[in-house]
């Protein structure tokens, strides 16, 4: 099993202080799989994602990239072994230009002596066929990124990554702050990067964005792995329970309805 | 020709127009126009080439640090002490070469080693604190303001720097920073080597800011630290490299000053960075940085040359100058809200 995972996580825990934030988590990320982190606010979604992109270490357990035992000590070093972090804010810059944001920090540059003047031409035709590759079709290149919608500049930041080598990709919240069908164009853009052979790790908190999605399930609560199953082995319904602290609704349904009598 | 080329031909036309419409220079070019005809109009001699050379010379003296300044500005921060760090550069190489005695050529070194210091030290400083750099380039304007006093008191007990005339090398330093060139037969029209330099400095900050990483960085850095740290800028040293290159900048316009005037007053300098800043904003540079041009503050600074002296040509009352550049900022900054609201029109 361990053998095909892009990323194994082994008996993870992680303190913060005097709280545990992770309580030995175990977790097997395959590539060509949208493996869905489910969990509410303080569950350690976040703490879990800062492990695997290297912002945070581990306490306990390790962590396997390729069958290969790793130790992020910075982010860098995690987009070096192939794992890029799509964060909420997509780390774009709203008044420059589609292509320049694509390319930001990673300039092509022209191999004239001292001037090393930036390549346009070949960032302008690189990113639109990127983009126009994965389906996202803009009017202008030229156009600056704050007039791009939320789930276009979600799927630039996306396209990003994944030319600049990503393997996996992790994408935080991706459909938080989108209206619903802007949420459409972006999980149909996390479906196009499964077919293409990525590891996707979807944080969300929405239970019904992840099963349209996802293929691999875990729910966190309180730091420990509270369900984690397959998509075979689980429905709709059951995700949506488990994860929104389920018994805790069921018992509240209850309540209400008897307050009615 | 094809439709479709046809098409294509069109499309392009009209990105070129919201191209040209989106630029940040854009309205200052528009205002550049309307102010020049204006003044051609009510003031006569407005219209002769020596009043237009007096007018470029007058742009170039503001022009040449609103290059650097609107370099900081569209990288996100701002330095209020490039007025009176002009005058630092001036007293340091003065009293060095003067009063202690050391070659004009060392104090000249010395001089643009402290001016880029000073740079580095408000970069430093506000890249390290996360403090504003208003505040810690207001400190360093007051900090200097009375350095330049002090030290020019303490060692020539008045409030002027030493006058360098006679230095040896002075007379060099004035062919490289303060050279003229006459280009009509009429005695009043001459060309400042000052205004090819500020030209210079112009096309290179533009090809930095648009065809260079630097450049790249210098947008990302201003428009959104955060997101350019996270693709891997080094937002850090890009904006420590700006306010040394302000630094320099100051360095080399007080080479012009000590050669074309031999002496300045350690008391001036005072309110000069916001004729930088002005010219920068006028020219289309965000106060919020990641939009500006260099370009624009060229026209800024123009602009400001043509207002300063067609008050003149025109016999009025220069008093009225201020009012008229505060007030044209004031139009550029409701006109840039505009222009920048429609160029991101969703």
């Amino acid at each position: 099993m361990t053998s095909n995972s892009a990323i194994s996580l082994k008996n993870i825990s992680k303190f913060y202080g005097g709280m545990q934030a992770l309580n030995s988590v175990n977790l097997e990320i395959k590539p060509g799989e949208v493996t869905c982190i489910l969990g509410d606010n303080g569950a350690g979604k976040s703490t879990l994602i800062k492990i695997i992109s290297g912002l945070h270490q581990a306490d306990e357990g390790e962590m396997l990239v390729n069958g290969s035992k790793v130790n992020f000590t910075s982010p860098r070093e995690a987009l070096d072994a192939g794992i890029a972090t799509v964060y909420q804010d997509l780390a774009v810059v709203d008044l420059m230009e589609t292509w320049r944001n694509f390319f930001l920090g990673s300039e092509i540059r022209k191999n004239i002596p001292l001037l090393k003047p930036l390549d346009v031409k070949a960032m302008r035709e690189i990113a639109s066929t990127e983009l126009e590759r994965f389906g996202i079709k803009l009017t202008n290149i030229n156009q600056v990124m704050g007039t791009l919608s939320g789930g276009q500049r979600q799927c630039v930041a996306i396209t990003r990554a994944v030319y600049f080598g990503a393997k996996v990709l992790i994408l935080d919240e991706p459909t938080a702050a989108l209206g619903v069908k802007q949420s459409s164009v972006v999980l149909n853009y996390v479906d196009k990067a499964r077919e293409v052979g990525l590891a996707v790790i979807f944080i969300t908190h929405n239970p019904r964005h992840a099963y349209l999605i996802g293929d691999h399930f875990l729910i966190l609560k309180l730091g420990k792995v509270n369900l984690d199953a397959y998509r075979s082995e689980i429905s709709s319904e059951q995700l949506v329970r488990e994860m929104a602290g389920g018994e805790e609704l069921v018992l509240l349904a209850q309540q209400l309805e008897n307050k009615d009598k | 020709m094809s439709l479709n080329s046809n098409m294509n031909l069109a499309t392009s036309k009209l990105g070129l127009l919201k191209r040209i419409l989106i630029r940040p220079e854009f309205s200052a070019v528009i205002a550049a126009f309307f102010i020049y005809v204006f003044f051609c109009i009510v003031a006569e001699p407005f219209r002769t080439l020596a009043a237009s050379m007096t007018i470029l010379y007058q742009a170039s003296t503001i022009g040449v640090m609103a290059v650097g300044v609107s370099l900081l500005m569209i990288g996100g921060e701002f330095d209020l002490s490039a007025g009176v760090a002009v005058v630092s550069v001036a007293v340091v190489t003065s009293i060095t070469t003067h009063d202690l005695g050391v070659p004009l050529f060392v104090g000249i070194i010395l001089s643009l080693i402290s001016s880029v210091a000073i740079g580095i030290w408000n970069g430093w400083l506000v890249t390290k604190t996360g403090i504003h750099s208003f505040l810690i380039t207001l400190s360093a304007l007051f900090m200097l303001f009375g350095m330049n006093l002090g030290f020019c008191r303490l060692f020539t007990r008045t409030v002027a720097t030493p006058n360098l005339a006679d230095t040896p090398g002075h007379s060099l330093l004035r062919k490289i920073f303060a050279t003229e060139f006459r280009i009509a037969e009429d005695p009043g029209s001459k060309l400042s080597i000052l205004i090819i330099y500020w030209l210079l400095f112009v096309g290179i900050a533009t090809f930095i800011l648009l065809r260079t990483r630097i450049g790249n960085w210098i947008f990302a850095a201003g428009g959104n630290q955060n997101s350019a740290r996270a693709v891997g800028v080094p937002v850090t040293k890009v904006k420590i490299g700006l306010f040394a290159f302000v630094g320099f900048s100051a360095w080399f316009y007080s080479m012009h000053q000590i050669s074309a005037y031999n002496s300045i007053q350690a008391g001036s300098g005072v309110g000069n960075e916001f004729l930088y800043i002005i010219a920068a904003v006028v020219g289309g540079c965000a106060l919020t940085g990641g939009y500006g041009s260099a370009i624009g503050s060229a026209i800024g600074a123009l602009i400001y040359g043509m207002a300063v002296q067609g008050i003149v040509y025109a016999g009025w009352d220069p008093s009225w100058f201020r009012l008229f550049l505060g007030f044209l900022l004031l139009l550029a900054v409701l006109l840039n809200l505009n222009v920048k609201r429609f160029s991101t029109r969703k």
